[in-house]
């Protein structure tokens, strides 16, 4: 598919999605907001998903091209475990995700990128891993925490200065959560915690256990927390 | 050039029959049944490795015995046939009675066009909300297709095993009661011949359980069969 030279579409895309490693594996939450030039397209949109029962992946960039990645990329590891009966490496998934961008290369030269962050534990080492990626392919391990999407560089930074080696998991809920809010409070694509609404933050965790989404009120109560803390000390 | 002796088609047919029948004798039983939270799989098979049960979808599975490599065959045939109608359409459009259907187009079209008929017998199962919903369809060698229901039992030793089925199986049975009545029909031999048991290592299990979540496939693994059974004594 090629566009007129020239030429762009207007597509919503998906903005901050932050992960964060700690002693028993990974946290990937990521915010509820898609952009289409200075419109909010959608203000509830769900960015992080879980890949299979011990991997979750995040999305920023054109959503429709991205959704329908992670739609596939979910089929091609159910699949795989089906056929051979059992799950492939994390490694090998990163890599599977990894081809997968790179397909998408023709869109991206166009101005339709797609750019995930992929999470996961991985049940050999006995530890949670982040990768990352670049419009073409190019996948990277990533050590600590990380940060895709238009809010990233602030989520980075506050990132940065806030992690410590020996977080707990609710530690690492409430770093990343924070680190949205900074996101929010900075960029305008990356959307803030909706208190009126009650729209709150995606939390997906992954321990030795498998893969969990936080439940909402649990994460009612951290964006709640985080907004006390804030009316106090509007910097974090 | 000599002239071939004349067969008739009756004939032919009724050769294949047998000798696909033969070959599903030989094999050791497994066995489909309902109960209280969904459906159990159960039958002997010696090897970890090697399945005669497995997930196809969601909520359907399968169960065959026979020849493994023509099992194996259509078990792949059948998760991609579930994952790519859930990819292009949705994952509630896999359904049980399509999967059948497609496994009855192969096997008839085998029987009839090949020199050889697949020497295997299947059950196609699926879950459904309440135990009214759920689905067994068994498939045999010539692709013909029988909706069952309550239990199905497949391979050599089939009847002393639906035997004690039909008088003991009940459909509100608890996953625990279900795993021994299983066992102790797969234990059942022909009149007259002794009785024997199946040590929880040389059994394969697995529940399509309708209280899970999303995959409602799980594998039961020897140290809880063996739970299970030690409870009887």
């Amino acid at each position: 598919m090629t566009l007129p030279q020239g030429s762009t579409v207007d597509a919503p895309h998906g903005t901050t999605i932050v992960a964060v490693t700690h002693a028993g594996g990974v946290v990937m939450a990521g915010d509820r907001r898609a952009t289409m030039g200075n419109i909010i397209a959608q203000r509830d949109i769900e960015k992080v998903f879980p890949a299979d029962e011990y991997s979750c992946v995040g999305i920023a960039g054109t959503a429709g091209l991205a959704i329908e990645m992670v739609r596939l990329f979910q089929v091609e590891l159910e699949h795989y475990e089906k056929l051979e009966g059992n799950t492939l490496s994390l490694e090998g998934k990163a890599n599977r995700l990894s081809a997968m961008i790179r397909g998408n290369l023709p869109m991206a030269m166009q101005g339709l990128a797609v750019v995930p962050l992929f999470a996961g534990f991985d049940v050999e080492r006995g530890e949670g891993r982040i990768f990352s990626y670049d419009v073409t392919g190019g996948r990277y391990e990533e050590h600590s925490f990380h940060s895709v999407g238009s809010g990233s560089t602030f989520a980075r930074s506050a990132l940065k200065k806030r992690y410590r080696d020996d977080l707990s998991e609710g530690d690492a809920v409430r770093l990343a959560v924070d680190a949205l809010y900074d996101a929010a409070d900075d960029d305008s694509a990356t959307g803030g915690p909706d208190l009126t609404r009650r729209i709150f933050p995606i939390v997906m965790k992954v321990t030795a256990d498998g893969l969990q989404r936080l439940p909402e009120d649990e994460v009612a109560a951290v964006v709640e927390a985080i907004v006390a803390a804030r009316m106090l000390n509007p910097g974090g | 050039m000599s002239t071939p002796f004349y067969v008739s088609p009756e004939q032919i047919m009724r050769d294949k029959s047998d000798y696909a029948r033969k070959g599903i004798a030989r094999g050791r039983s497994v066995l489909v049944m309902a109960y209280a939270d969904g459906i159990l799989f159960c039958g002997e098979n010696p090897s970890k490795a090697l399945h005669k049960i497995s997930e196809i979808y969601d909520r359907i599975a399968f169960a065959a015995v026979g020849k493994y490599n023509e099992f194996e065959n259509l078990r792949l045939a059948g998760v991609r046939y579930a994952d790519l109608r859930g990819y292009q359409y949705d994952r509630s459009d896999v359904t049980s009675r399509g999967l059948a259907n497609a496994y009855a187009q192969t096997l008839g079209t085998i029987f009839t066009e090949s020199g050889k008929p697949y020497e295997v017998e299947i059950t196609v199962a699926e879950v459904g909300e309440t135990p009214e919903d759920d689905q067994l369809y068994r498939l045999t060698y010539d692709g013909s297709v029988a909706e069952e229901h309550a239990f199905v039992v497949m391979g050599g030793n089939a009847d002393p095993i639906a035997g004690v089925l039909k008088n003991e199986h009940d459909p509100t049975h608890d996953l625990d009661a279900a795993v021994r009545l299983a066992v102790k029909a797969l234990a059942a031999t022909a009149e007259g011949t002794e009785s024997r048991e199946i040590a929880p290592g040389a059994l394969e299990a697995a529940v399509l359980d309708r209280t899970r979540p999303r995959r409602t496939f799980k594998r039961l693994t020897s140290e809880r069969l063996g739970t299970i059974l030690e409870a009887t004594a």
